[in-house]
């Protein structure tokens, strides 16, 4: 095929046509869920794809946070004009799904790529990609959460600044020391800060406590189990029970700050934070995994491509070449490098500026290590809905409203009642 | 020549009203309409199902607590933002010492964007390291999650709109205190009248009119002011800041359900036509006194 | 209060205590603000420390400036706040001589349904009127973020109280001077409600430069979003809040109107009292 058309544009060539007229106009919409320059760094990849494919013309579109660009891709494709490409949250599949917007990768690529190509991304990435059998998803902007740990805090608490805490326990008791108090009894150093506003971070607890938080095709979610009514006590034991966290829900935003200030000594965030907490520490800091409980665990996070429809096949032939060119290693690695998000694929670790990379930081592994631990990103049908009824309830057992075992038997049938139609 | 006069005032009338009629009436009657029909989905049209949506309204506690916090939330703003806007204009119409500065300090918040200040006051609030925070531990006083917590949530949001309009209406209250006449203060003054019983009866049964006006915005202002919801707390935690408004918009923009919305929209034009009926009946002598 | 009375009582204590509460208060309600000028000015380090010898920079207006288009956001914004104004006081003060001026059948009926959009504002129908909007194909424009807001109740009825207080006299003469109904309405009306409309002007102004409900949800596009939604967008990461930086794009956003309102707020205060908006 592409022999084709390489022969069809040195006809065209021959024939004397500009070769504008022949070029493949592709819109792509982003999502920039990270500070600093992204969008520039997104704009200079479509700039190189430009130098490596003059027929194709990418528009890449800014479309603001993850819930803005998924709505921006379902509002163009309800008025007639959806795009061809767009990175979008991986736990959105099933929306897109239930919205009938987006093709499976199968249906463009060979059985060998499928095989190489597809075949050659972390498993752990691939949980969110997958469902009846399809491949819907391809990794891109992708991350775990991960703890960071005040080097000089444990030091100063008596304990061994390179050993973060590997299990709950472990965590609670250096929690305790890392507590610290003023003589009127003020906190003024908090041991850990979990900010648990989303689904995001209390699934890492339920992973570590030996549980899944949704089945893979989208219908279930598992709220009311042993294993997510033990994360939850848990969660909020850290600070009703054990006193090492602050109370309340606490603030996603405000987390790297809290760290920075030295206002929490061990904080639980994305991996995408790296950069930013690399530069504006003031102190030695580690990076560690979540910690365990009855094993390691935790959730994979951030975005997939998804392919249109209701684009020209010649388009969507141009959208696949193009992803494939962007999640080579060599972009992969640029990529992963500016942002902190996961390189999707083992090859880009082996490529040389990746290794130069770690070598730098040798926190950027930890995330990558940790995917052979990792469950299912939480993600179903209407998934905005079903995490709104987990997250409320959450929020209830935080603020000592209800038993942690009540509001997940709220939250499930909450959940189930919003997924009953989709369970044929 | 009657007639000619009624063409001409329909021409003059005519892009308004159309225009009026198309966002206003015509969205409100449809909405009514669409709360009696299903969501279209991708693969499921829209279909027919009668009071369904209202059903699902009464059983959906998320809905409830709004109402009780939309409530809540106007019980506090109205009277906070009256009350303080009063005092502000009495403030300001005195001859104080700095009276632009003061007034200016009262008047800026008013012309900031809400969801820029809501960034500001999301900081503000910042348990352990906000500037309230650091303020009450020079008091002593131990740090609080105000908004992180479903008791403080919906108070911390309230502060927050009173902050932004109490400047505002205080423009009303100082346009009408400028229209009392200065001979009766100082016959009030000849007369040892004190301050407070100068207020009692001459200023606030002069400024009455501004009252109900003011707070006729300040009502509206309780169900449409949710800009900084979004920034601040999303409705949380656990639907602690939910507002009838931030509810619709997430139903309607975030999960998509249409239909829904429509129905939770259909509940906020009836709470505002009856505020409008209220004010109709409190308003209707001076607007014949006009 | 007479200057008499100051000059027999040197010490009053109901004026210090007077003094005392405007400016407590005056000092509590820009407090938030000047904390926010505070910590835009200096480095981020600095944003839960104060310390009066913390270096001052410029650098988080720079890096708020290079990460999001403000400067388009401006544009967007200017041109919405403009179009509105510039429609409503052209419609509005068509429609509120007609209900002022003319006895037409029906007339109290369509002014009452104009009274109805004091309440029953575009802010609550978003979701009908985003459908509408698709239907017109608008979405994602900033036509689209104005047109609601076009026919305005509030103008409409501004203004046709002030128009009432025109004395009929002055247009009978012109009328008999055979000036038509528009320039009746141009030579005569539009420059004696000219505080109303500059009162209105203002409120309108304000607005619709820190709307956002609607405009988050009507546009999707850097070439449509106004400062407000934009600013929302730059706050929202999924890696920490940098205040520092997001309270230097506040400023940005809404210095102008700022600075603006410190100059005329006299003029402000002024032109509410005369159009008699009380």
């Amino acid at each position: 095929m592409t022999v084709l058309r390489n022969l069809a544009a040195s006809a065209a060539l021959a024939l004397g046509l500009a070769s504008a007229a022949q070029a493949v106009d592709l819109e792509f919409y982003f999502p920039v869920a990270i500070g600093g320059p992204a969008t520039q760094i997104i704009d200079e990849l479509v700039a190189d794809y430009a130098a490596v494919a003059p027929g194709v013309k990418i528009t890449a579109i800014y479309a603001g946070s993850y819930p803005d660009t998924l709505s921006r891709a379902i509002t163009a494709s309800r008025g007639g004009n959806p795009p061809q490409l767009a990175i979008l949250d991986a736990p959105d599949l099933f929306t897109l799904l239930d919205e009938d917007l987006i093709l499976p990768w199968d249906d463009f690529l060979t059985e060998e790529e499928m095989k190489t190509w597809v075949g050659g991304f972390f498993p752990a990435f691939m949980q969110n990609s997958q469902t009846e059998g399809k491949t819907w998803g391809i990794p891109f902007q992708r991350s775990t959460p991960v703890i960071y740990w005040n080097k000089d805090a444990f030091k100063a608490a008596g304990l061994d600044p390179e050993v973060p805490p590997a299990t709950w326990d472990e965590m609670v008791e250096m929690g305790k020391k890392l507590t610290l108090r003023d003589a009127s009894g003020k906190v003024t150093q908090w041991g850990v800060r979990i900010p648990a506003q989303s689904v995001w971070l209390p699934s890492g607890l339920v992973a570590a406590n030996g549980g899944e938080m949704s089945s893979e095709d989208g219908t279930e979610a598992y709220f009311n189990t042993p294993e997510t009514i033990g994360a939850i006590e848990f969660l909020a034991a850290l600070s009703r029970e054990h006193g090492v966290m602050e109370p309340g829900v606490l603030d996603w935003g405000a987390t790297p700050r809290a760290f920075l200030d030295g206002q929490a000594a061990i904080i639980w965030t994305t991996t995408g934070n790296l950069t930013n907490i690399r530069k504006n520490a003031t102190f030695p800091f580690g990076v560690g995994m979540l910690p365990a409980k009855v094993r390691r665990g935790a959730p994979t996070g951030g975005g997939n491509f998804y392919l249109f429809k209701g684009a020209s096949d010649e388009q969507l032939a141009e959208a696949v070449k193009f992803v494939k060119w962007a999640t080579a290693p060599a972009q992969a690695a640029k990529w992963s490098i500016a942002t902190g998000y996961v390189a999707p694929r083992p090859e880009v670790w082996e490529t040389e500026v990746m290794k130069e990379y770690v070598k730098e930081v040798p926190g950027a592994v930890v995330a990558r290590d940790q995917l052979q631990y990792t469950i299912r990103q939480f993600s179903t049908y209407d998934v905005l809905q079903v995490s709104k009824a987990f997250n409320d309830n959450v929020a209830a057992v935080i603020a000592g409203e209800k038993t942690a075992a009540q509001a997940m038997a709220d939250a499930q049938a909450r959940a189930d009642a919003i997924l009953a139609p989709y369970r044929k | 020549m009657l007639r000619r006069e009624w063409l001409v005032a329909l021409a003059f009338l005519a892009p308004a009203l159309t225009l009026l009629f198309t966002f206003t009436h015509y969205p409100a009657i449809q909405t009514v309409i669409d709360s009696f029909w299903s969501t279209p989905r991708g693969r499921r049209p829209a279909a027919f199902v009668g009071t369904d949506n209202y059903a699902r309204l009464l059983q959906d506690p998320i809905f409830v607590r709004a109402m009780v916090n939309n409530a809540i939330y106007a019980a506090i703003t109205i009277p906070a933002s009256i009350l303080l806007a009063l005092v502000m204009a009495m403030f300001v119409e005195g001859r104080i010492r700095g009276r632009a500065l003061v007034r200016m300090a009262y008047f800026t918040p008013t012309v900031l964007p809400l969801i820029a200040v809501a960034n500001i006051w999301l900081f503000f609030f910042l348990p352990g390291f906000g500037l309230l925070e650091q303020l009450r531990s020079l008091l002593g006083l131990s740090p609080r999650n105000w908004i992180g917590s479903p008791e403080t949530a919906l108070y911390g949001v309230s502060a927050v709109t009173v902050w932004s309009q109490a400047g505002f209406f205080m423009i009303f209250y100082l346009a009408a205190l400028t229209t009392i006449p200065p001979s009766l203060r100082e016959a009030a003054a000849i007369e040892g009248c004190s301050r407070w019983t100068f207020f009692r009866r001459v200023t606030w049964p002069l400024i009455m009119p501004t009252t109900l006006f003011v707070s006729v915005n300040a009502t509206i202002n309780a169900f449409r002011t949710v800009d900084h919801i979004f920034v601040m707390t999303e409705g949380g935690p656990n639907n602690a800041s939910m507002l009838l408004l931030y509810y619709i918009y997430a139903q309607g923009f975030r999960f998509w359900d249409t239909a829904y919305a429509a129905t939770l929209t259909v509940v906020m034009v009836a709470i505002l036509a009856l505020v409008g009926i209220g004010q109709f009946f409190l308003l209707d002598r001076r607007v014949h006194y006009r | 209060m007479s200057t008499i009375v100051t000059i027999a009582r040197p010490f009053d204590p109901d004026r210090a205590l007077i003094h005392l509460g405007a400016w407590t208060l005056a000092l509590m309600w820009i407090l938030p603000l000047a904390y926010a000028v505070w910590t835009a000015f200096h480095p981020s380090a600095y944003e839960t420390r104060f310390d009066l010898l913390a270096p001052l920079t410029l650098e988080n207006f720079t890096r708020a400036w290079t990460a999001a288009p403000f400067g388009r956001y401006y544009v967007n914004t200017i041109l919405l706040v403009t179009m509105i104004l510039t429609v409503q006081l052209v419609l509005c003060s068509l429609a509120a001589f007609a209900f002022a001026r003319f006895d037409f059948p029906g007339r109290n009926i369509l002014f009452a349904l104009v009274l109805v959009q004091l309440m029953v504002m575009p802010d609550i129908l978003i979701v009908r009127n985003y459908a509408t909007m698709g239907r017109l194909g608008l979405i994602d424009s900033i036509l689209a973020i104005g047109l609601p807001y076009f026919a305005s109740g509030f103008a409409i009825f501004l203004l046709r109280q002030t128009f009432k207080t025109v004395p009929r006299e002055l247009d009978e003469a012109a009328r008999v001077e055979g000036c038509s109904w528009l320039g009746l309405l141009w030579r005569v009306y539009v420059p004696l409600a000219r505080p109303t409309m500059l009162a209105f002007g203002l409120v309108s102004v304000s607005h619709h430069w820190n709307n956002f409900l609607w405009p988050l949800i009507i546009t999707s596009s850097v070439h449509t979003r106004p400062l407000t939604v934009g600013l929302s967008i730059f706050a929202t990461t999924d890696s920490g809040t940098d205040w520092s930086v997001i309270n230097a794009a506040t400023l940005i956003t809404s210095g102008p109107l700022l600075i603006g309102f410190l100059i005329f707020q006299r003029q402000f205060v002024q032109s509410f009292m005369r159009a008699g908006i009380k």
